[in-house]
């Protein structure tokens, strides 16, 4: 084995940090689905008529379905009579303060390194708590209640401000959209809800952290973010599971509305559990994240997936309004048996509107990535102009990366423009740092923080250095 | 009776009098249980067969003629070539003009008999095991196409020129012609291929080539389509090539109103470059479609890919480019670019570029864009005294010229350059 080989296979050999659970009640239901268990969620969460309606037809709509076997990932179907479908931790009373919060559970913020109180003294982030398919905890409420943010659960949301829920929930991401977004908008038991009230800027990043703790259970979440006219947010979501052997699914809606002149910023750092080195285990990743564009209006979603066994995902955004614009940056890291089928879809409708995609990839071990995307530009789209870019590093010659964009113009103003390459670590560049001093180990880390920067440099300050620590998990121990 | 059923009805007639029985039998089972492609099929999803398809057609027709001096408009006439040439769809003595010792130019009908064991040895083995329908409608039902056999270390010094004509048809046809071309151990050959309605009635065809190249070969292979807008062309390519070749296969769309283009190349020696290119220049209900796919099975090869696309009116262009990079076919280099421009707000492109790769030390990339003409340089040239027009097909020219200037038949540059002039509606004298 070469010098070389041997630190790629020491740098791509890296644990799963997050592996732990937490050892709390939780107040689950039965295995399996079928309607009884739609309408046992509904009442649990004493929903409203009107949503329990909304979970019905989905249900029935998603009986219906087949699941897409399109992409390029290979995975055993998930059995979904083999779920549990609810799983809440058991907390009798509500929460006054954070104080009062379960110690276990502190816990397990703490080990993610999240602490609430710290974030909430030091970093000045609202931070919503979504374990196990239930929020538990939601800070700084009051402070966004001054500006007249509205930034909670989901179902609190529906219990407190149901026009609003009514109004948006299933406009961007229909229940019928595909068989994951038919599945979440049947059994989504809660998730994060937002709304930017008209020229308001969002003083501090939102954040809502999520996490499967319980063994064999589902997670879906639902995701509404409205920013009503001129407002602007930026909204941060973490994910990560403890190491189970089963695969766990994870099928979560994300809906984003911005209004005329709003601007949302919506990160993701996901990390849920990869899998074992020998591919056993980890995390099913189906995801629909969505987001419409209204007059000059813009969407910026940034991405890092790390974790993860297989990896289903194309945040996308359809630029309905004129002057609008929409962008995409990912870093999606698979390692061991880890596969990633990810991309965006821009949609263009509006005059003007814009779109910049910027997508990295990089495999390792024996790892499959896919970028897929989708430019389209419809024939009332005067002047749209779309940017990709596209590339993938390859580290090891047993893993696979692939590009499958579709471009389809229909408007002859149309400016697109779409790049990808695909390489490895060139042994010249390595030679380059080497020859300055440069250990090959520090090398590596250096180039791929370099190749990644376009994208790191997008998120959030705080959000920043935990995707570069999660890179340097997911591909060695000490690159940062 | 619909199309499916009438072409298997003909094979289940005439089965008994064609060679490669078990070949063709598996090949119409296949289009049997799958059917024509439809937009559901990934391969489909930009292109509807349907129309073309839902059309009544004859299946062959009676012999017929046409004068040399027609012949003469639809081929090189100042390069010493040799031609072949059909008339619907059987081989045309009078027109085909063979002057050859050093390599075997033949109807593939006449090779079987004459050349059994070459025709034995490659008919149907480019293919893949399982092709589509429309490939294996091809193998099951064709009867006649070109032969071309280029013996170790012989260079074929006339350009050969294979010419389909159709004409005095009674109703719309519809054509198999298969072309079967080996190129031995260090031999070269070029070679143009033609589809030429002259009659009013339609004709679809459904060609396949196969092209073998073995070790230290090199092949050129140009594909002329300026066929009638009543005709339809779905046209299969299979190059299978062996160590240090070099194979490039040009596409040159202007005519009909279907074309479909299924290009593919697989890379069996190391050290072989293959190329494709492309242009496409289409207007008023045209489609063209180019499918390509390059398997890079061995390592340390080489493909390039360019193909540029003008559209006006309401023309639909479709390209799908697929790039294969096998486990350990390392040191490969694939480039792919995909231009295209559009006219019109009613012409419209898809395009999919694609890269499977499964090894890591290679250099792979493609481009791809979509445009309209650069305001400024139109400016440019306009404020010199050019007309909009002219200056506007002098851009076109220019963004076409990458690809034309590879060309290596002197008349034949002349020739398309001529075509693209006429189809930009201009006169202008650039040779290049």
């Amino acid at each position: 084995m070469s010098e070389e080989e041997k630190i790629l296979e020491e740098v791509t050999g890296a644990d799963y940090k997050y592996g732990f659970t937490t050892d709390i009640e939780s107040d689950t239901i039965p295995k399996g689905l079928n309607e009884d268990v739609v309408r046992l969620i509904s009442s649990k969460k004493e929903e409203p008529e009107w949503l329990l309606n909304y979970r019905l037809k989905a249900f029935e709509t998603w009986k219906k379905m087949e699941e897409p076997d399109w992409a390029n990932i290979k995975y055993n179907k998930p059995n979904y009579q083999d779920i549990i479908y609810y799983a809440a931790p058991k907390q009798k009373k509500k929460l006054n303060s954070l104080d009062e919060l379960d110690p276990e559970m502190k816990k397990t913020f703490d080990k993610l390194g999240i602490s609430i109180d710290e974030q909430k003294k030091l970093a000045g982030v609202a931070v919503d708590f979504v374990m196990d398919s239930v929020s538990v905890a939601t800070s700084f409420k009051d402070k966004l209640g001054e500006l007249g943010i509205i930034f909670c659960s989901i179902s609190e949301a529906v219990k407190e401000h149901p026009e609003l829920v009514k109004k948006y929930i299933g406009t961007v991401v229909p229940t019928s959209d595909n068989f994951f977004s038919a599945l979440n908008s049947a059994v989504f038991t809660d998730g994060s809800f937002c709304y930017i009230p008209k020229g308001v800027k969002c003083p501090m990043e939102l954040s809502t952290y999520f996490r499967i703790n319980q063994a064999g259970t589902g997670q879906f979440e639902r995701t509404l973010l409205i920013a009503d006219e001129g407002s602007y947010v930026s909204y941060l979501e973490g994910c990560t599971a403890p190491m189970r052997d089963e695969n766990q699914l994870h099928a979560a809606v994300v809906e984003l509305i911005a209004m005329d002149d709003a601007e949302i910023k919506y990160s993701t750092v996901q990390n849920w559990y990869p899998g074992d080195a020998n591919g056993v285990g980890g995390v099913f990743n189906f995801v629909t994240k969505r987001g419409i564009c209204h007059n000059r209006s813009k969407i910026s979603w940034t991405q890092v997936e790390t974790g993860s066994a297989v990896t289903w995902k194309y945040p996308s955004c359809i630029l309905k309004g004129d002057n609008s614009i929409g962008e995409f940056y990912s870093v999606a890291v698979t390692n061991n048996y880890q596969q990633a089928d990810t991309g965006t879809k821009m949609i263009h409708l509006g005059k003007n509107s814009k779109s910049t995609i910027i997508s990295k990839g990089i495999c390792a071990g024996k790892s499959e990535g896919s970028y897929r995307g989708l430019v389209k530009i419809q024939k009332s789209a005067e002047n749209a102009r779309n940017f990709s870019q596209c590339d993938s590093l390859l580290m090891g010659d047993k893993c696979g990366s692939h590009t499958f964009p579709y471009i389809e113009v229909k408007n002859k103003s149309a400016k697109i423009e779409h790049e990808a390459t695909t390489s490895k670590i060139g042994e010249d560049q390595i030679f380059y740092c080497n020859q300055r001093g440069i250990g090959t180990e520090e090398a590596i880390a250096l180039i791929v923080n370099g190749y990644c920067k376009d994208v790191l440099n997008q998120l959030p300050m705080e959000f920043a250095v935990e995707a570069q620590k999660l890179l340097a998990i997911s591909l060695e121990g000490s690159v940062g | 009776m619909n199309l499916k059923d009438k072409l298997i009805k003909a094979f289940q007639e005439t089965e008994s009098t064609l060679s490669f029985q078990k070949e063709r039998k598996d090949s119409i089972r296949r289009l049997e249980e799958f059917g024509f492609p439809t937009v559901k099929d990934e391969e489909w999803k930009y292109t509807n067969l349907l129309p073309i398809i839902k059309n009544e057609y004859a299946l062959s027709a009676s012999e017929s003629l046409i004068s040399k001096n027609l012949l003469d408009e639809y081929i090189l006439t100042e390069t010493e070539t040799n031609v072949i040439a059909f008339v619907n769809g059987e081989f045309s003595h009078e027109l085909s003009d063979i002057d050859t010792e050093k390599i075997t130019l033949c109807p593939l009908s006449l090779a079987e008999k004459k050349h059994s064991t070459v025709v034995q040895n490659y008919w149907g083995k480019a293919l893949p095991e399982h092709p589509d329908s429309l490939v294996a409608l091809n193998t099951a039902l064709s009867k006649e196409g070109v032969f071309v056999h280029v013996p170790k270390n012989t260079v074929a010094e006339r350009p050969i020129q294979i010419v389909y004509f159709t004409t005095n048809i009674s109703s719309d046809l519809f054509l198999q012609t298969r072309n079967l071309v080996v190129v031995e151990e260090n031999a070269q050959v070029q070679i143009t291929e033609r589809h030429q309605n002259i009659d009013q009635k339609e004709v679809f065809t459904n060609s396949v080539t196969e092209i073998f190249a073995h070790d230290n070969s090199l092949i050129d292979f140009y594909k002329i389509q300026n066929d009638k807008r009543n005709c339809s062309l779905i046209d299969n390519t299979w190059v299978k090539q062996g160590k240090n070749c070099t194979c490039t296969v040009d596409t040159f769309s202007f005519g009909g109103k279907f074309i479909r283009n299924n290009l593919s190349f697989l890379l069996e020696g190391q050290y072989s470059e293959s190329n494709m290119r492309g242009i496409t220049l289409i207007g008023v209900n045209q489609l063209v479609d180019h499918h390509t796919l390059v398997d890079h099975a061995v390592a340390n090869c080489q493909s390039n890919e360019m193909y540029k696309g003008i559209f006006d009116d309401n023309a639909k262009g479709v390209f799908n480019g697929k790039v294969m990079v096998r486990p350990d076919s390392q040191k490969t280099n694939a480039f792919q670019s995909n231009n295209n421009l559009l006219l019109t707000d009613s012409a419209s492109i898809d395009t999919k570029p694609q890269l499977e790769i499964y090894a890591d030390d290679v250099a792979c990339s493609h481009g791809c864009t979509v445009g309209q003409l650069d305001d400024d340089a139109l400016f440019y040239l306009r404020s010199r005294g050019i007309p909009f027009k002219e200056a506007q097909a002098m851009l076109m020219y220019a963004f076409a010229n990458d690809v034309l200037s590879n060309v290596k038949i002197p008349e034949l540059k002349q020739k398309l350059n001529r075509i693209i002039a006429e189809k930009l509606g201009v006169q202008i004298d650039i040779e290049v």
